[in-house]
C-alpha cells in the first residue's frame, strides 16, 4: 500500500515531506537497509544509556551536516560544473572535510554550553567522525538532489530521517542486548557474533516496510 | 579543470580551518581562573581550559601520575571541594564511592574551567622536580640493574626510607612520549646527594627497556619526588619483612637506615627468588646479619636449578613464611612486591594473629 507520494517538486507539499522522513527512517534505513554504520551500532549497543547518547550524537550530525553539505553541493560544486569540476568525485572528499570541521566546532561549543550534556554526548562526538553513515547520508543526499530535485527542506528531513532511522536501530538493539543478559548463548558467537545475527535479523524484519512507502 | 578544483577544494578548507581557529580563541578559552588550594593555604592564578593534573605540575605542585594523563593508572586523586563540574564518564570506574561521597577527583580526567577549590596532601608540597646524572648503572642479576644518580638540581634530597621517585623516561626509539614510572629509593636518607634505585626489566615495559637498553652512565635524567608513605612505624614491635625481586629496594634504604641510628629493632627479612642467579646483594645482607644479632635474612628459592648448590630455604616465599612464623600477634609485616605476592603473603600470615593496622605495604613493583 503506498502512503504517501512525492511530487518532486522544488517545493514540495506537506505529505511529501512525509514521505521522505518516513523512507529516510524506515524504509531505507541506513543501518538496516543500507548497511552502514555498523561499527559503532555494535560496540555501543551494550548500555541502553550510552545507546542514546550515541544515536542523538549521529541525529544531530547526520541533520546539520546533510543540509550545509547541501549547501556546498550546490553553491561550490554545482556552479563549477560548467567549467569542468567533477562534482561526484570532489564532493566525497569536501563532504568528510565539513563533517570532520562540523563536529570539532560542535564539541567545542557543546562543553561551553553545558558539561553535563558534553559528557553524556559530547564525548561521542570524535567518534562520530569516522562514522560511515555520516558521509553516506550526504551522498544518497546528493542522488536524491539530482534525481529527485531535493531542496533545502527536503534534505533537511532525509537527513533528520536517516539519523532517526539510525537512532531507531541503536535504540532496538540495546535492548535486546539488554535482555539476553541472562540468555544463554554459545560461548563461539558471544559478543559481535550474536549481535550481527540480531543486526540480520532486524533487517529482514524491516523489509516489512519495503512496499509501504514509495518515493518515485 | 583540476587547478580549479584544487582550488575550490582548499577555499573550504582555509574557510573551515579559520572558523575552527576562532572557535578555539573564543568558545575554547576559559580565561584565568582561581585555584584555592588546602583552605587558602595557597592560592594560584592560573590558565583555565588544561586538565587539573596538568595545571598543578605547571605550577610545580608534582602530582603522581603514571600513566601520563590516560585515565588508567588512578594516582592522580585529588580532592575538589569546589568547581570540579560534573564526573566525566572517564574517572567513574577509577573511584570507589566512598571516594565519591569525599569529593575526590582523577585530576587528569578533570578539566579546569572555573575557579576551583581543592586540597592536595602536605607531603606532595615537598616533591620536587630533580636533574640528576646517571653516576652507576651495574647488573646485579641477569634481569635486575642498580641506578645511581647523582643529584645535579636541588643538590640534595630530603626523604625517609621506603620512598620511591617518579623517574621519566623519555622518548626514545618506537616511544614517541615520556613516561613516569615509580621505583623506590634503595639508599639510605644520610646519602642524601644522590637516588639509588633497583629496577627489574619488565618484558614489554617501556621505562625498565629505556633503563636496560638507552640509558648509559653520564647521561642526565629527570625526576620528582620524594612520594609515599611506606616507611617504618613509630613503635618498638619486632618486624617481618616480605620482599621478592627489585622488591628489595625500599629495604635496602631502611636497613641501611637503621643501622646508621642503631634501631635496634628485631627483624627478620624473607626474600624471595626462583634461583640463585635471581639472588643479589646477598652477601651484603649475610654480612649484616652476622653483625647484627637484631637482623636476620632468610633468602629462599621457589625452583633451585640442579647445580645451585643450594642449602638454604626452597619453597614459594609465602611456604618459607609460613615455616618460620607461628605466632604473629605482636609483630608488625611490612611488604614489598607485586601485588599477588602480597596478597598471597597476606592470606597466609593473617592467620597467625596480625591486625590489619600492623600490616604496611607498597604495591606497585
Amino acid at each position: 500500500m503506498i502512503l504517501a507520494q512525492s511530487t518532486a517538486e522544488p517545493y514540495p507539499t506537506g505529505i511529501s515531506v512525509m514521505a521522505i522522513l518516513l523512507s529516510a527512517a524506515l524504509t531505507d534505513n541506513i543501518l538496516l537497509a543500507r548497511f552502514l554504520g555498523m561499527c559503532p551500532f555494535l560496540s555501543i549497543s551494550r548500555h541502553l544509556k550510552s545507546a542514546f547518547g550515541m544515536g542523538l550524537a549521529v541525529l544531530f550530525v547526520i541533520t546539520c551536516t546533510c543540509v550545509l553539505n547541501y549547501w556546498v553541493y550546490m553553491y561550490l560544486l554545482v556552479p563549477l560544473k560548467p567549467y569542468g569540476v567533477p562534482a561526484e568525485s570532489l564532493m566525497l572528499i569536501l563532504f568528510i572535510i565539513v563533517i570532520a570541521a562540523f563536529v570539532q566546532l560542535m564539541e567545542m561549543l557543546i562543553e561551553r554550553i553545558s558539561v553535563t550534556l558534553y559528557y553524556s554526548l559530547g564525548i561521542f562526538l570524535p567518534l562520530i567522525t569516522v562514522n560511515c553513515a555520516i558521509l553516506g547520508a550526504s551522498l544518497f543526499m546528493v542522488t536524491n538532489v539530482t534525481g529527485r530535485g531535493f531542496g533545502t527542506l527536503d534534505v533537511l528531513v532525509f537527513g533528520f530521517g536517516s539519523g532517526l532511522g539510525w537512532f531507531i536501530a541503536i535504540m532496538l538493539m540495546a535492548g535486546i542486548r539488554h535482555r539476553l543478559r541472562t540468555a544463554k548463548i554459545p560461548a563461539a558467537l558471544e559478543g559481535p557474533g550474536i549481535t550481527l545475527i540480531i543486526t540480520g535479523i532486524m533487517a529482514m524484519a524491516f523489509v516489512i516496510f519495503q512496499g509501504m512507502i514509495k518515493l518515485p | 579543470m583540476v587547478l580549479l578544483a584544487a582550488a575550490a577544494a582548499s577555499g573550504l578548507t582555509a574557510v573551515l580551518a579559520a572558523l575552527l581557529l576562532l572557535a578555539e580563541r573564543y568558545l575554547a578559552n576559559y580565561g584565568e581562573v582561581t585555584l584555592d588550594i588546602n583552605q587558602g593555604a595557597r592560592t594560584l592564578e592560573v590558565p583555565g581550559g588544561e586538565t587539573l593534573l596538568a595545571t598543578l605540575m605547571g605550577q610545580g605542585i608534582f602530582i603522581p601520575s603514571a600513566c601520563g594523563g590516560k585515565g588508567t593508572c588512578a594516582y592522580c586523586k585529588v580532592k575538589v571541594l569546589d568547581g570540579a563540574g560534573p564526573m566525566s564518564p572517564t574517572e567513574e570506574p577509577l573511584l570507589s564511592d566512598a571516594e565519591v561521597a569525599d569529593n575526590v577527583r582523577i585530576s587528569c580526567q578533570c578539566k579546569v574551567r572555573n575557579d576551583m577549590v581543592i586540597e592536595v596532601p602536605e607531603e606532595l608540597f615537598r616533591v620536587r622536580a630533580y636533574r640528576g646524572r646517571v653516576e652507576r648503572l651495574r647488573d646485579l642479576t641477569h634481569d635486575i640493574k642498580e641506578l645511581r644518580i647523582g643529584l645535579i638540581e636541588p643538590e640534595r634530597i630530603e626523604f625517609t626510607p621506603g620512598q620511591y621517585i617518579q623517574l621519566q623516561a623519555p622518548p626514545y626509539g618506537k616511544q614517541r612520549e615520556s613516561v613516569f614510572r615509580a621505583y623506590s629509593m634503595s639508599n639510605p636518607p644520610a646519602d642524601d646527594r644522590a637516588v639509588e634505585t633497583i629496577i627489574r626489566l619488565v618484558p614489554g615495559g617501556i621505562c625498565t627497556t629505556w633503563v636496560f637498553t638507552v640509558l648509559a652512565e653520564g647521561d642526565e635524567v629527570d625526576f620528582t619526588g620524594p612520594y609515599g608513605d611506606f616507611r617504618l612505624s613509630d613503635s618498638d614491635r619486632e618486624m617481618v619483612w616480605i620482599a621478592g625481586g627489585s622488591g628489595m629496594a625500599p629495604f635496602w634504604s631502611i636497613i641501611r637506615y637503621m643501622r646508621a641510628q642503631n634501631l635496634r629493632r628485631p627483624c627478620t627479612y624473607f626474600f624471595g627468588a626462583v634461583q640463585k642467579r635471581d639472588l643479589f646483594l646477598t652477601d651484603e645482607l649475610n654480612q649484616f646479619a652476622q653483625e647484627h644479632d637484631w637482623f636476620t635474612f632468610v633468602p629462599a628459592l621457589s625452583a633451585p636449578a640442579e647445580d645451585d648448590d643450594w642449602d638454604g630455604e626452597t619453597g614459594l616465599i609465602t611456604e618459607v613464611v609460613d615455616r618460620h612464623v607461628q605466632d604473629a600477634a605482636d609483630k608488625e609485616i611490612y611488604l614489598c612486591g607485586s601485588p599477588g605476592m602480597i596478597d598471597a603473603a597476606i592470606a597466609v600470615i593473617k592467620p597467625k594473629g596480625v591486625t590489619d593496622d600492623r600490616i604496611f605495604y607498597d604495591k606497585f613493583a
